[in-house]
């Protein structure tokens, strides 16, 4: 069984080592999709519906056919069927220039009869409301209904109760790259793309399919690409309309979408809503949780989110679905489902905390995690985070800060799964001349996967992480791995990594281990040489080892060890803000991070992480709203300076902790996000004394709740 | 104007876009408004076919070398950079800018002209004339990276990378103009530049460093 050795043994694995990618990137010479150029290759672009529910009566394309300049164009849609959204697709055209492209766009001639139309989603629950979707009477889903005990025990035991509505608003990825490919037919019909995608491998066969052919005649490459957050996982309309373009007009063509169109189409997280009436003892326990929540996953998406949450409760029933309206659909983001529970969750406890006049704290450690490890990291975090800051310094009644401007500390917690799975296949390889390669069809989307890869090798061989060159993002070697979401690539691809390394290294030694007198067992690597355990003087270096190979070179797949990762990890988040009453301004002073990591492998990148989701969170929780317009039924903010994610004035001091728990690999992509907005709204509430159950927090929520107070 | 061309412009001016316009408003809802924004892209459309005709010759100086580039006047700095090709036949193919928001929002597309941090997405080609242009790919030298280069690789300033460039050029320009910024300095300096992956922290990290090397 391997293992990754104590912590004091490690050379490289839990050290801060640059990313092997970084000079690329800081030089623009790293090359996205999006920079892709091929010789001869056209500009696509996708015309979209300006208005939210029609039925096409009639689609001519022979105008923007006719433009000079234009060398495919090919419907999206036909009449008879319906528009079902601000965005949704009409036809696609491929032109020499972006240009030209855009102008033929304009040449489309497209009739439709507008239909009724809804994007509230409290409207579409209405009994007149039109119908988005014939399977969901009311445009509501089946809800999906959750127990567990007997709650109207559970509330008959509660001292206290407390019911609420909270609600969060929908939240666009936002990728800087935008969702796109460049595609390209040979003569053979072998169909190459590059994609901005988190999945090269599901991509490819997503592509097969839809073209009927072998997946062996796709090939997708993916070397860098700019942010996915959970909504890149296979071509989508504009991928199969690219690669369609490509074959009818015999060239190569990228088409990328547009800003607007990317907050538009590709994906969100849905909104919440959500009745909740809860109880407790006395004795500081949680007995009785009731819900009714419900959000919008565009006209067709799911809508779920996490609730109960993190704290145990013996009685509970929770009944959610999902409600259609004219927009977008939701796709996986960043902890689907977890930021949005956590904020309801936690805001609720502050709230039974106070019901019962409990410290915050106190009340959640009484009330653990049904699950043990998770449970016993997360008392330990309370501890490291309560300290780091300052927890005996909020207000102990609400409110009570003198001045116009106000501070708070608050807290929020989460969990998540993130242990990976088996399937992926590497290639682990040492050359004669000693180099060294590692190849695995996952992808690198941002995380530090590639330097994570050159990391584990480098350790195991003695080598540095530069050493080894990684290939990762391309399906051509034929080494699958499973797509970057889920938080599952480090526990997917680092045993599978660890096991081939540990394989070729023993191929190696048993080469080398006549020539040292000795046996493969006797043999360590380190510091560029392979010598004998018992005999440091006997020794060679890499190269002369390699060197032993001849023609030959070693090539090791690995397998996936479960011993080797691990899920179900815990985080806590505690925040320092200052609100000012007169402008109802938020600003976070400081966040606290404690992130349990299982084993940190790079210390550097996995504070990178944990500093991103923290600003995701605030994001989240401060700023972003897709708002939709209920007189034209379309996105009024898609775009980057209305709809507002958090910039460097909004950055607070953030203080990430990644926690070692255990000597094994865990993915932390996105339980960090988790916690922040549930901590951000109870530091908000311990700062005002006024609790907003409502996100984003922004001035007029705070300035109303302020003079509902007065009142 | 030989005929061929003559008639291709009649084409292209003649072209009656209304029963695309003629399907909005008339439909089954009895609110018959027609979108202001279908409108304006009508109009748009029509003023952009006629620039369309006419491309200009430029020479553009970026990274210390001239370019002789065919540009419409709508074409941006940013698209001769990443899409255009010189008269030689030759691509530019420098895509360290990146296009993001479209509008001068994100600064994904920084570069310095004469100097100064400008967004090429919103800069035209012919108004780059006559200047320096300098974009990420021209600040290493062959020594090496240009420190705010080193800095942000060795504070992992950077995540997936795509505003990566921008950052590296408007960090730059602000050391220029200020060796030894604050830490709000900093971020009042960077306050154009957007970053979805959240590595402000290390950014700010990253131009501390860089600043300290440079001797600020």
């Amino acid at each position: 069984m391997a293992s990754w050795g104590e912590a004091s043994e490690s050379r490289l694995i839990g050290k801060r080592i640059s990313r092997l990618s970084g000079a690329d990137k800081v030089t623009g010479k790293a090359k996205y999709t999006f920079d892709i150029n091929r010789p001869g290759m056209l500009y696509g672009r996708i015309l979209r519906s300006e208005v939210a529910h029609a039925q096409i009566t009639a689609l001519n394309l022979s105008e923007a056919e006719a433009l000079p300049g234009v060398k495919a164009v090919i419907p999206l849609t036909e009449p008879g069927k319906r528009i079902r959204y601000h965005g949704d697709e009409i036809a696609a055209v491929a032109a020499e220039t972006a240009e030209i492209a855009a102008d033929a766009l304009k040449l489309i001639q497209v009739d439709y009869e507008e239909l009724p139309f809804v994007v509230d989603v409290e409207e579409a629950m209405q009994e007149d409301a039109p119908q988005i979707r014939e399977d969901w009477p009311g445009n509501q889903s089946k809800p999906g209904v959750r127990e567990a005990g007997d709650l109207e025990a559970g509330f008959a035991q509660a001292d206290v109760e407390v019911e609420a509505t909270y609600h969060a608003a929908v939240q666009t990825h936002v990728c800087l790259e935008t969702h796109g490919h460049v595609a390209e037919w040979d003569d053979d019909g072998n169909l190459t793309v590059w994609a901005s995608t988190q999945a090269v491998f599901g991509t490819r066969r997503d592509f097969a399919r839809h073209f009927n052919i072998p997946e062996n005649k796709v090939r997708v490459i993916t070397e860098h690409m700019g942010g996915g957050f959970g909504s890149k996982f296979g071509p989508g309309a504009e991928g199969r309309a690219v690669a369609e373009l490509a074959r009818k007009a015999g060239k190569p063509v990228k088409l990328m979408l547009t800003r607007a169109a990317e907050h538009l189409v590709s994906g969100n997280r849905p909104s919440m809503t959500q009745h909740v009436r809860a109880g407790a003892t006395k004795a500081g326990k949680l007995i009785a949780y009731d819900l009714r929540g419900y959000g919008t996953g565009g006209f067709a998406g799911g809508a779920g989110f996490t609730g109960p949450y993190v704290y145990h409760v013996p009685n509970y029933r929770a009944e959610k679905f999902a409600v259609a309206i004219n927009a977008g659909n939701a796709r996986a983001l960043r902890a689907p489902g977890h930021p949005q529970g956590a904020f309801a969750m936690d805001s609720l406890m502050d709230e039974l905390a106070d019901a019962l006049g409990l410290d915050p704290l106190a009340f959640r450690r009484m009330n653990g995690d049904d699950n043990e490890r998770r449970n016993r990291i997360r008392q330990q975090e309370y501890t490291i985070g309560a300290q780091e800051i300052g927890w005996h310094r909020r207000n102990a009644v609400p409110g009570s800060g003198e001045g116009p401007v106000k501070r708070g500390i608050g807290m929020g917690c989460g969990l998540w799964g993130g242990g990976g799975g088996g399937g992926t296949h590497v290639r682990v390889a040492i050359r004669p001349d000693g180099s060294v390669e590692a190849v695995t069809g996952t992808q690198d989307i941002g995380t530090g996967i590639r330097t994570v890869i050159a990391i584990i090798v480098a350790e195991e061989f003695g080598l540095q992480p530069e050493d080894i060159e990684v290939k990762v993002g391309d399906t051509a070697p034929e080494l699958p791995s499973g797509g970057s979401g889920g938080s599952q690539t480090i526990g997917s691809v680092a045993p599978v990594i660890k096991t081939a390394a540990i394989a070729a290294k023993q191929k190696l030694f048993e080469k080398v281990a006549p020539q040292l007198q000795t046996t493969p067992e006797e043999l360590r690597a380190s510091d560029g040489k392979i010598y004998v355990a018992s005999d440091r003087m006997k020794t060679v270096t890499w190269q002369q080892a390699a060197g032993q190979l001849g023609m030959e070179t070693i090539s090791e797949d690995g397998v996936w060890d479960e011993e080797l990762r691990v899920g179900d990890v815990a985080g806590v988040q505690f925040v320092e803000v200052e609100v000012d009453t007169e402008t109802g301004i938020v600003k976070p002073i400081k966040i606290v991070a404690v992130q349990d990591c299982g084993m940190v492998v790079n210390r550097l990148t996995t504070e990178s992480q944990i500093n991103g989701a923290v600003i995701m969170g605030l994001s989240y929780a401060l700023f972003e709203d897709r708002i939709m317009d209920p007189q034209t039924g379309r996105q009024i903010n898609a775009n980057l300076e209305d709809y507002k994610v958090a910039g460097t004035m909004e950055i607070p001091e953030i203080v990430a902790i990644a926690y070692d728990t255990e000597r094994k690999v865990t993915g932390i992509g996105e339980p960090p996000t988790i916690p922040t907005a549930g901590a951000i709204a109870n530091a908000v509430h311990n700062a005002l004394g006024v609790r907003i159950r409502e996100l984003p927090i922004t001035p007029d929520k705070v300035l109303k709740a302020l003079a509902e107070q007065k009142a | 104007m030989p005929e061929e061309k003559e008639k291709e412009q009649q084409k292209k001016t003649g072209i009656s876009r209304r029963s695309f316009l003629k399907g909005v408003g008339t439909g089954a809802v009895a609110t018959a408004v027609v979108p202001a924004v279908l409108v304006g892209t009508e109009k748009s459309a029509e003023a952009q076919m006629g620039d369309e005709m006419s491309r200009t010759k430029i020479t553009l100086n970026i990274n210390g070398e001239a370019r002789e580039v065919e540009v419409e006047a709508r074409t941006t700095l940013l698209s001769v950079l990443r899409d255009g090709f010189d008269t030689n036949g030759d691509r530019i193919d420098l895509t360290g800018a990146k296009p993001i928001c479209e509008r001068g929002e994100c600064g994904g597309c920084t570069v310095q002209v004469d100097g100064k941090t400008a967004y090429s997405c919103i800069m035209l080609a012919m108004d780059a004339q006559e200047k320096q242009i300098t974009t990420v790919e021209g600040l290493a030298s062959e020594e090496g990276l240009h420190p705010v280069q080193e800095a942000f690789v060795q504070h992992d300033a950077l995540m997936c990378g795509f505003c990566t460039p921008g950052f590296v050029v408007a960090a730059k320009s602000l050391l220029d103009e200020n060796p030894s910024p604050s830490l709000e300095e900093i971020k009042v300096g960077l306050s154009g530049n957007t970053c979805r992956c959240g590595t402000y922290p290390f950014i700010f990290e990253a131009v501390k460093t860089a600043s300290r090397k440079m001797g600020g």
